[in-house]
C-alpha cells in the first residue's frame, strides 16, 4: 500500500499520476473465513477494520450488495457530535468522536473531520430550559457544550433572522464546539482501504440471500449472490435493510424503514462556518468545503424503501431555510437525496447479540449513524471477537425493549443529524 | 406525493393524511397475562417489509376517518384502500404469503 | 471583433436595442436576447474560470445544460449568484459579473495556480493535507472554494405557488410537444403545456427539421408553429406555460413545475408579478418531449473559450442571429454535425474543415459538405487547440497520423446525443443503453411517462468516439473541471463503480449534474474497465432537472405563514395592555403585562404577588377541551385515564392523567362530568390536538365496539379564570344566577349559568392553589365579560396576568406541569401517582408499568427543592450528591423566585427522590456548587386550605 503523502503526490505528479494502485483489493470469495461481516457501509467497514486491527482477526470478508458507502454512508450530511443527553449516549458518540479525532492519520486517509462547531438555535424559553438541561448533563458527563446568547448564536450564524419579528425568534443557542463535519466517502473508504491492507477481503456485488444454521440454530454460513460462504461468526450492519436480513435469518426487529432527505445548493463563497440546527423547524445547515449548503430536516412520513423522498418534506425542510436565513431566497438547490433509515423508538442504537447464534448485530442509528461509525464498528468487532459485549454497548442491547430500559434520546436527537 | 383514495372521500393528496403505521394490530390482553416479550413486541416491533404493506391512515385534514392502505414500500404504489373493520382483500392475502420470510433453513 | 450579428432573421428584437454591463464593461444587446447570446454578439469569448483550475471558459451551449458561463446577476439584495448566460434574459440595465474569478474573467488571479494542475488530480486532498492537520488548509481550500456570492441580506423577492391538474403534461414545446399537445386537445383532455425557454417552439426557432412532412424553416417554421399555437389557444381545458420548468416527478403523476414570472424584467418588473412560482401538478400522465442534449468531444484543450457545442453553434445563429464564428472547424463522430457546415456557410461564414473521426460518413452529409465549401477530414481527430485565451486554431490528426494545423476561431462539436430524459429516470423509468445510437433511451418502468421526439432517442448514424488519445488535458466535466486522466486514474484505483466514479471525480456532481458529463464519463470508465456503457449504468436522475431557488421552493410560505401561529380571541385587548407575546404550543399568548418601563421580570414578579393578595385574570382560553359522549363515554375514558372517570359524579370534576401506551405522562388536566354520557375532558393546551387525535385512533381501530363519538371543542370557547382569594368578590359584583358560596359551590365542581348575563360554564379548579374560576364563554362574549371582571376588580386590584407569573404560582405550589416537569420517560409512580398500579383494571399503558424497568428503585422521581445558599437554582441545573461525583442524580425541572415567600423555589427530578426528602444535595450552576435541601413537592398552603375556601 503506497503511503498517501504530499510526497507521493508530488512524486505523482511528475509521473502523470500512474503510480497510484487500486485503493483496496477486490478478490474473489473464499468459501469460508472466520468472520463474515454483511454491509459495506461505514460500520461494517469500520467493524472489518477494527476486527483486523484490535483483535488480529484478518480472515474476513465483508460483503457489500451494491458498492462501499452506497447507502447511508454515502448519502448523509456528515455531521458529527457527541451533543447527547443520557451517560449511556455520551459515552458511546464520544468515544466515536475521540476515534474520529485521530481517524485520518490512523487510516493515512484524509477524512475531512472539521471541528466548525455545532450550534443549536432555540426559538423560545422552554428551548433554553430543555438546552440548559441538556448542556449540564454533558458537563456533567464530561462532554465539552456551552450555552450560547442570542448575540452569540448571531456571531456563529450571521445569517440568521434574529429578529424580534422572526417566525421563530432567537433565544440563544447552545454549541459542542467539538462537533462539525467529515467528508462521507472517505470514511468509507479510508476503513476499506486500510481493513483491505490488514488483509480483510472486500467483495462488492454480493448480496446477502439467506442463512445457513446448524441443528441448535448456529449459523454456519450464508447464501449470496456469489456463493455459499461459511465462517464462524458473522456481523451485520446493513441499516435500512436490517429487518430484510432479519427475516432471512427468521427474526423480527423494532426497527422502521423511512427515507430521509438532504439537499445542498450550488457552490458559494464561504457565508457559514458552523453547522446551525434549529429546534423550532428541525432544519438543519451546514456549508461544504466545495461551498454547497447541506441541509436536512425530518424523516418522510411513511415507510418507504425508495431512496426518493417527496415533495412535503422539501417544502417544509427548504422553506424553513428561506424563512429563517432569509439571504439565501435566491440561493438555487442543486440536488436532492434520500437514503433509506433504520429507525428504532428510542433512536438509539441496537447492538449486540440476535436472537440466531452466531449472529451479531450493529443497526437502530437511524438519522444519526454516521458520526458514530468508528465506536460502531469498534464494538461490533469487539463483541464478535471476544464473545461479550463492550461496556459501552451493553445498554444497548436488544433486550431493552423487554425491559423497558430504553435510551430515548428523542429528547436531544428528534431532529436527524 | 401520494394520491391516497380515501374510501369515504376519494382521492387525496397526501398532505391531507397522517399515517400511523401497521394496521391490523392487536392489542395483547387481558394486561396482566401479558409477559413482556409479548408486551415489548408489541409496543416495539412492525412488520417492516421491502414491498407490500398494510398500514392505516387518517384522512387528518378531511372526514378524519381511520382506514386501511396497502402500499408498496418501494414503488408507494397503493394497491388497495378499505375500512377500518374490513378484511384484508383476498388478492392481497395471497400476494402476502407468497411474500412471507423465508425461515431458518 | 470575431463573433457577429446577422443583419437579419432570429427572434432577437432589432427596435429595441439594450444596455447591459458584463465584468464592468457596457455592452448592448436586443430584446429577445439571453445574456449569453448578447456577450457572443459582443465578441466576449471568457464568461468565467473554471470551478478548480481557474481556467478560462467561454460558452459551450446555448440551452440549460451550459456549464461554463456562470454569472452573478444584478445588484443589491437583488444580487444572485450561479445563473447560466444561458438562462438569464437581457433586460435593460442588467449587470452582470462572472463567478469564481478575480478581478474579472480575463484577469483572473486564482489563475496563477494554474502551474499546479498536475499535483492536484482528482481526490489529492484524501491523500494530502493530513499533516500537521486538515484544520490547516481547510479555511484556504473554503475560500477557494465556491462560484457566486451571497447578497447577505434578506432576499426582497417575492415567490408564489399553485396547485394545478391535468389529464396531460406535455413538458417541452418544440415540434414533438406541440404535436402531442395538439392531439390529447383534439381529444378534449385538460392539457398542460410546459416549456422552459420564454419562446414556444424548441429547436424548430433554429433548425431546420422535418416535423410531419416537408422540411421547415424559417417563415415555414414560424406558421407550423404559430399554427399548433393558435390550435392549443382554442381549447378552453389548455394550458400553456412558458418560462416555465419540470423540474421534478414524484409518485402517482405528481409533478413539480417553476416558472419564472417576472424575474426576466430585472428590477423594473411590476411589484405586482411574483418573480418566481411554484407548480405542483397532478398529472394523468405525462408527455416528455423534451429533447435531447448534445455531448462534447473529449480531446485535449476541448475546453477552450471558442470549443463549442454544434447545436449550440446552431443555435446561437438560427434563433439569435448570432455567429459564433468566422473561421470554423467543425468536428464530429455524428452525421448531425454536418448541418452546422450548411447553415454557417449560409450565413456568411467560412468553414475551414470538417473533422469527423468516422471513415464513412453518410453520403447526405457529404452533399452538405460540399454545398459548404467545406474539406471533410475522415478518421481524423483533433488533438490540439490553440489560443490565449481564446481559440486561433487547432491540431488535427489525420488517418495517417499526420497533423496539421488549421486556423480557426470557432470550433463546433459533436460527440452525439444524450435523449433529455431525466424526468423518465426520476418516474422510476429505466434508461437502456442503445449500443447502435450510443444513447441511453427510455425503455420502461414508468407506465405513465412516454417520452417523444429527440427524447426518445435522436437517429443519425455515430460511431463512438469517447476520447481522443493525445496529450493534455481533456475535459469530461466542464463545471467540475474532471479530466480523461481524472476517469482513469479513478479506474486505476478501484473505483470503477459509476458511483464511486462520480464521488471520487466529483463528475457529475456540480449542479449542472454532469448533463454534458455523465454519458461520456460511463463510457470512458467502461472503454478503461472493458465494459460497455450499458454495463457501467446510468446514475439517477435527481430533482431538480435545473436549480431551482430556494425561495420558490418556500413560496409563500415565509414568516407567520410559514406556520401559522394561533392568537386569542381576546388577542386585541391583550395587546392594548402592554401584553408581551410569547409563543406557547402554537398560541400567541401574553408571557406578562410589564408596564412602561417595567421589566418583564419585574412583572412576572408583581402578577404573581397579585394573585396571592387579590385577585388576577388569566386568559386560559388554549386549555384543551373536548367532548367524550355516548353510552360507553364513561367506560372508554376509564381505559383512557390512568385513574378511573366512571366513578365521577354528574356536576364534579375530576384532575386526570393520561399515560401512552409505553407507561409514560403525555398529558393531564381535569375531567368534567356534565351528563351520564357526557364528560368534558380537559388537556394542557400543547395536547389539545394529539390528544383528541389519540382519542379517535381508540375509538376507530381499536375499540370499535364501543358507543362513543368525540369532538375537540378547545376552540369554541374562551377561558376567564379568576383567581385569588378576592376572586369570589369579583364573581359576586360581576353577578351570576347560581350562588357562591364555598358550601353551595365547592372546590372540584362546576355550574352552568349566567355570569354577568353571559352564559358560561365554571369550573372551580385551581392551577394557582388560590381560589380560583375558570369561566368558560362562547368566544363572542369574552371580551364583553373580561372587561366586566376587570371593572368589577378594580376595587381589589385586579391584575391580568401572564402565564409566566401563571407558571410561577403552579411551581410555588409544587403542581406539576407536564412536559416541564416529567419527559418521554416519566410513570405516574415517578410522580407521586403509584396509586393507579392498584387500579385492576387495563388502561392505556397500563401493562408498560410493571416492566422491569418500571420497578426500579432508582428512578427519577419529582421533589421539591430548598435553596441552602439563598441563590438562584435555574431550571435544567443538575444535582449531585456531593460536588466531586462524576455524572448526574437529577435535575431542576420548574424555578423561580416566589415574591409571597421572599426566596426561590424549585422542583425538581431527583434519583429515589422521595426517600430522600431532608437530605442536601449538591446543585450544579456555574462555577460554584449549590445546595438545597430536597422536600416535597411545593412550598406554599401544603394543607391546600386557601384554595378550597
Ligand atoms: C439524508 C441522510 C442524512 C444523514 N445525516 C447524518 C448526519 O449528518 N450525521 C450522522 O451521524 N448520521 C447521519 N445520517 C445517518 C447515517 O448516514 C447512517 O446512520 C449511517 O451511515 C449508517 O451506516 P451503516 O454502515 O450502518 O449503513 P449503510 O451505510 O446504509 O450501509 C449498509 C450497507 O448494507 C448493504 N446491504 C443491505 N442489504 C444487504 C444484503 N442483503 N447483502 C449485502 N449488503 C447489503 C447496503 O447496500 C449498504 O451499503 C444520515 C442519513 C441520511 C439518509
Ligand atoms: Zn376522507
Amino acid at each position: 500500500m503506497t503511503r498517501y503523502n504530499a510526497w507521493s503526490l508530488l512524486k505523482q505528479g511528475f509521473a502523470g499520476q500512474r503510480g497510484w494502485t487500486a485503493a483496496w483489493r477486490s478478490p474473489e470469495p473464499k468459501s469460508r473465513y472466520d468472520v463474515v461481516i454483511v454491509g459495506g457501509g461505514g460500520h461494517g467497514l469500520a467493524t472489518a477494520y477494527y476486527l483486523a486491527k484490535n483483535h488480529g482477526v484478518r480472515n474476513v470478508a465483508l460483503l457489500e450488495k451494491g458498492w462501499l458507502g452506497g447507502g447511508n454512508t454515502g448519502r448523509n450530511t456528515t455531521i458529527v457530535r457527541s451533543n447527547y443527553y443520557y451517560p449511556q449516549s455520551a459515552a458511546l458518540y464520544d468515544f466515536s468522536l475521540r476515534l474520529y479525532e485521530g481517524l485520518a492519520r490512523e487510516l493515512n486517509y484524509n477524512i475531512m473531520l472539521s471541528q466548525r462547531g455545532v450550534v443549536n438555535v432555540l426559538h423560545s424559553r422552554h428551548d433554553m430550559e430543555g438546552a440548559a438541561r441538556w448542556v449540564g448533563a454533558m458537563n456533567a458527563n464530561g462532554i465539552d457544550a456551552e450555552l450560547l446568547t442570542p448575540r452569540q448564536v448571531q456571531e456563529r450564524v450571521p445569517l440568521l433572522d434574529v429578529s424580534p419579528r422572526a417566525r421563530y425568534p432567537v433565544w440563544g443557542g447552545f454549541e459542542q464546539r467539538r462537533g462539525g463535519t467529515a467528508r462521507h466517502d472517505a470514511v468509507a473508504w479510508g476503513y476499506a482501504r486500510a481493513a483491505s491492507a490488514l488483509g480483510v477481503d472486500i467483495i462488492q456485488g454480493c448480496e446477502l440471500q439467506g442463512f445457513r444454521r446448524e441443528g441448535n440454530g448456529r449459523v454456519t454460513a450464508v447464501e449470496t449472490s456469489r456463493g455459499t460462504i461459511a465462517a464462524d461468526a458473522f456481523g451485520m450492519a446493513v441499516a435500512g435493510h436490517s429487518t430484510v436480513v432479519a427475516a432471512m435469518g427468521g427474526f423480527r426487529l423494532p426497527v422502521s424503514s423511512y427515507a430521509l432527505q438532504a439537499f445542498v445548493t450550488e457552490p458559494l463563497k464561504p457565508v457559514l462556518d458552523t453547522v446551525m440546527l434549529s429546534f423550532g423547524t428541525g432544519m438543519y445547515i451546514s456549508q461544504s468545503d466545495k461551498g454547497g449548503l447541506v441541509i436536512g430536516g425530518g424523516l418522510d412520513h411513511y415507510l418507504s424503501y425508495a431512496q426518493r423522498g417527496n415533495m412535503p418534506v422539501i417544502r417544509h425542510v427548504l422553506g424553513a431555510v428561506a424563512d429563517q436565513l432569509p439571504a439565501l431566497g435566491r440561493v438555487r438547490l442543486a440536488r436532492q437525496w434520500a437514503g433509506i433509515v433504520d429507525v428504532v423508538h428510542d433512536s438509539s442504537p441496537i447492538l449486540g447479540e440476535t436472537p440466531v447464534p452466531g449472529l451479531f448485530i450493529n443497526c437502530g442509528w437511524g438519522t444519526g449513524g454516521f458520526k458514530a461509525i468508528p465506536v460502531g464498528g469498534w464494538m461490533l468487532a469487539h463483541h464478535i471477537a471476544t464473545g461479550r459485549p463492550h461496556d459501552i454497548a451493553a445498554p444497548f442491547a436488544l433486550s431493552r425493549f423487554l425491559s423497558g430500559a430504553l435510551i430515548d434520546e428523542a429528547a436531544a436527537s428528534g431532529i436527524p443529524h | 406525493m401520494l394520491l391516497i383514495p380515501c374510501p369515504w372521500c376519494g382521492p387525496r393528496d397526501e398532505i391531507e393524511f397522517h399515517c400511523g403505521g401497521q394496521s391490523h394490530l392487536a392489542r395483547p390482553e387481558p394486561w396482566h397475562a401479558v409477559d413482556d416479550a409479548t408486551w415489548g413486541d408489541y409496543l416495539f416491533t412492525r412488520d417492516n417489509p421491502k414491498g407490500l404493506h398494510l398500514e392505516r391512515w387518517s384522512h387528518a385534514a378531511g372526514c378524519r376517518r381511520w382506514f386501511n392502505v396497502a402500499r408498496d414500500t418501494v414503488s408507494h404504489h397503493i394497491l388497495a384502500t378499505y375500512r377500518m373493520g374490513e378484511p384484508v382483500p383476498e388478492a392481497l392475502q395471497r400476494e402476502l404469503a407468497a411474500a412471507a420470510p423465508r425461515g431458518a433453513s | 471583433m470575431s463573433a457577429l450579428r446577422l443583419p437579419s432573421g432570429g427572434e432577437v428584437d432589432r427596435a429595441r436595442p439594450l444596455r447591459f454591463r458584463f465584468d464592468g464593461r457596457d455592452l448592448r444587446g436586443f430584446a429577445g436576447d439571453t445574456l449569453a447570446s448578447a456577450l457572443l454578439a459582443n465578441g466576449v469569448r471568457v464568461m468565467g474560470r473554471s470551478f478548480k483550475y481557474h481556467r478560462p471558459r467561454g460558452l459551450l451551449a446555448a440551452g440549460v445544460e451550459e456549464p461554463n458561463a456562470l454569472v452573478q446577476v444584478g445588484e443589491g439584495a437583488l444580487s444572485t449568484p450561479n445563473l447560466r448566460a444561458t438562462e438569464v434574459e437581457l433586460y435593460d440595465g442588467l449587470v452582470a459579473r462572472a463567478v469564481n474569478c478575480w478581478p474579472s474573467a480575463r484577469l483572473d488571479v486564482g489563475a496563477l495556480l494554474r502551474p499546479l494542475e498536475r499535483f492536484i488530480p482528482a481526490g489529492f486532498y484524501y491523500k494530502s493535507l493530513m499533516w500537521p492537520d486538515w484544520h490547516w488548509f481547510e479555511g484556504a481550500i473554503r475560500r477557494a472554494a465556491g462560484l457566486g456570492r451571497v447578497a447577505g441580506v434578506p432576499d426582497p423577492s417575492r415567490y408564489e405557488s399553485r396547485y394545478a391538474h391535468c389529464d396531460v403534461l406535455v413538458v417541452g414545446a418544440g415540434p414533438a410537444g406541440l404535436e402531442a399537445a395538439v392531439e390529447a386537445a383534439a381529444r378534449g383532455e385538460r392539457v398542460l403545456l410546459c416549456e422552459q425557454e420564454p419562446r414556444i417552439g424548441g429547436c424548430l426557432l433554429w433548425e431546420r427539421r422535418e416535423v410531419t412532412g416537408p422540411v421547415l424553416d424559417g417563415e415555414a417554421a414560424r406558421d407550423w408553429i404559430a399554427a399548433r399555437l393558435a390550435q392549443l389557444q382554442a381549447c378552453p381545458d389548455v394550458q400553456v406555460a412558458t418560462r416555465t420548468t419540470a423540474l421534478g416527478h414524484f409518485d402517482h403523476g405528481a409533478l413539480t413545475l417553476v416558472e419564472r414570472v417576472a424575474e426576466h424584467l430585472g428590477p423594473q418588473a411590476p411589484a405586482q408579478l411574483p418573480r418566481q412560482r411554484l407548480w405542483q401538478v397532478r398529472a394523468g400522465r405525462v408527455v416528455l418531449a423534451t429533447g435531447a442534449l448534445e455531448r462534447p468531444l473529449v480531446f485535449p484543450g476541448n475546453d477552450r473559450p471558442g470549443v463549442m457545442l454544434a447545436t449550440g453553434v446552431r443555435r446561437y445563429l438560427g434563433e439569435f442571429a448570432v455567429r459564433a464564428g468566422e473561421r470554423v472547424v467543425i468536428f464530429t463522430n455524428n452525421d448531425a454535425a454536418y448541418a452546422t457546415a450548411a447553415v454557417l456557410r449560409a450565413s456568411g461564414g467560412a468553414v475551414v474543415a470538417i473533422v469527423d473521426t468516422r471513415t464513412t460518413p453518410g453520403d447526405a452529409s457529404l452533399a452538405l459538405a460540399a454545398a459548404a465549401d467545406a474539406r471533410v477530414l475522415r478518421g481524423a481527430a483533433i488533438v490540439a487547440t490553440h489560443g490565449d485565451p481564446a481559440l486561433r486554431a487547432v491540431t488535427v490528426r489525420d488517418a495517417t497520423g499526420r497533423r496539421e494545423r488549421l486556423e480557426a476561431d470557432l470550433l463546433a462539436m459533436s460527440g452525439g446525443f444524450s435523449p433529455t430524459a431525466h424526468l423518465f429516470s426520476q418516474a422510476g423509468g429505466t434508461l437502456q443503453w442503445d449500443a447502435a445510437s450510443l444513447q441511453f433511451r427510455p425503455a420502461g418502468g414508468a407506465a405513465s411517462v412516454t417520452a417523444v421526439g429527440d427524447a426518445a432517442g435522436v437517429e443519425t448514424p455515430i460511431e463512438p468516439c469517447w476520447r481522443v488519445e493525445a496529450p493534455g488535458k481533456a475535459f469530461v466535466d466542464f463545471q467540475n473541471d474532471v479530466t480523461v486522466d481524472d476517469v482513469e486514474l479513478a479506474a486505476r484505483e478501484g473505483f470503477v463503480s459509476i458511483e464511486h466514479l462520480k464521488r471520487y471525480t466529483t463528475l457529475g456532481m456540480a449542479p449542472d449534474q454532469g448533463k454534458t458529463a455523465n454519458v461520456n464519463g460511463l463510457a470512458l470508465l467502461g472503454s478503461m474497465t472493458g465494459r460497455e456503457p450499458g454495463q457501467v449504468g446510468a446514475t439517477r436522475h435527481r430533482f431538480p432537472y435545473t436549480p431551482v431557488a430556494l425561495g420558490a421552493i418556500a413560496g409563500r410560505r415565509r414568516g407567520e405563514l410559514f406556520h401559522p401561529v394561533r392568537r386569542l380571541p381576546l388577542h386585541d385587548w391583550h395587546a392594548a395592555h402592554g401584553a408581551a407575546f410569547d409563543e406557547y404550543g402554537g398560541w400567541m399568548r401574553p408571557a406578562q403585562y410589564p408596564r412602561p418601563g417595567e421589566s418583564r421580570v419585574a412583572a412576572e414578579q408583581r402578577e404573581a404577588l397579585a394573585v396571592r393578595d387579590g385577585v388576577g385574570l388569566f386568559d386560559a382560553s388554549p386549555l384543551g377541551k373536548i367532548e367524550v359522549v355516548g353510552p360507553d363515554a364513561a367506560a372508554f375514558l376509564d381505559r383512557i385515564y390512568a385513574n378511573a372517570m366512571s366513578t365521577v359524579q354528574v356536576g364534579r370534576l375530576r384532575y386526570g392523567l393520561m399515560l401512552s401506551e409505553l407507561g409514560v405522562v403525555i398529558d393531564d388536566g381535569v375531567a368534567a362530568r356534565l351528563a351520564d354520557d357526557r364528560f368534558l375532558v380537559g388537556t394542557t393546551s400543547g395536547g389539545a390536538a394529539r390528544i383528541a387525535a389519540m382519542l379517535e385512533e381508540w375509538l376507530q381501530c381499536e375499540w370499535t365496539g364501543l358507543r362513543v363519538l368525540v369532538a375537540p371543542v378547545t376552540t369554541r370557547t374562551a377561558v376567564l379564570t379568576l383567581t385569588g382569594p378576592a376572586a369570589r368578590r369579583v364573581l359576586e359584583t360581576v353577578g351570576t344566577d347560581f350562588p357562591l358560596a364555598a358550601d353551595a359551590f365547592p372546590h372540584m365542581t362546576f355550574r352552568e349559568g349566567a355570569v354577568g348575563g353571559v352564559p358560561a360554564r365554571v369550573f372551580r379548579v385551581s392551577f394557582t392553589g388560590e381560589l380560583s374560576y375558570e369561566i368558560n364563554v362562547p368566544n363572542s362574549a369574552a371580551a364583553g365579560l373580561w372587561q366586566q371582571l376587570m371593572d368589577a376588580g378594580a376595587a381589589h386590584g385586579i391584575t391580568p396576568v401572564g402565564i409566566e407569573a401563571w407558571m410561577l404560582l403552579r411551581t410555588e405550589k409544587g403542581y406539576l406541569h407536564v412536559g416541564a416537569d416529567t419527559d418521554g420517560t416519566t410513570a405516574p409512580d415517578d410522580i407521586g401517582w403509584g396509586h393507579v398500579l392498584r387500579r385492576d383494571v387495563d388502561f392505556v399503558g397500563r401493562r408498560s408499568l410493571t416492566r422491569p424497568e418500571n420497578r426500579r428503585a432508582d428512578r427519577h422521581q419529582l421533589v421539591g427543592l430548598e435553596p441552602l445558599d439563598g441563590a438562584a437554582l435555574p431550571v435544567g441545573s443538575h444535582l449531585r450528591s456531593t460536588a466531586a461525583q462524576r455524572g448526574s442524580e437529577g435535575y431542576v425541572t420548574s424555578s423561580g423566585f416566589s415574591p409571597t415567600l421572599q426566596r426561590w423555589v424549585a422542583l425538581a427530578m431527583l434519583r429515589a427522590g422521595r426517600a430522600r426528602h431532608g437530605e442536601t444535595v449538591t446543585v450544579l450552576h456555574g462555577a460554584q456548587p449549590l445546595r438545597a435541601r430536597v422536600t416535597a413537592p411545593g412550598s406554599y398552603d401544603p394543607q391546600g386550605e386557601r384554595l378550597r375556601g
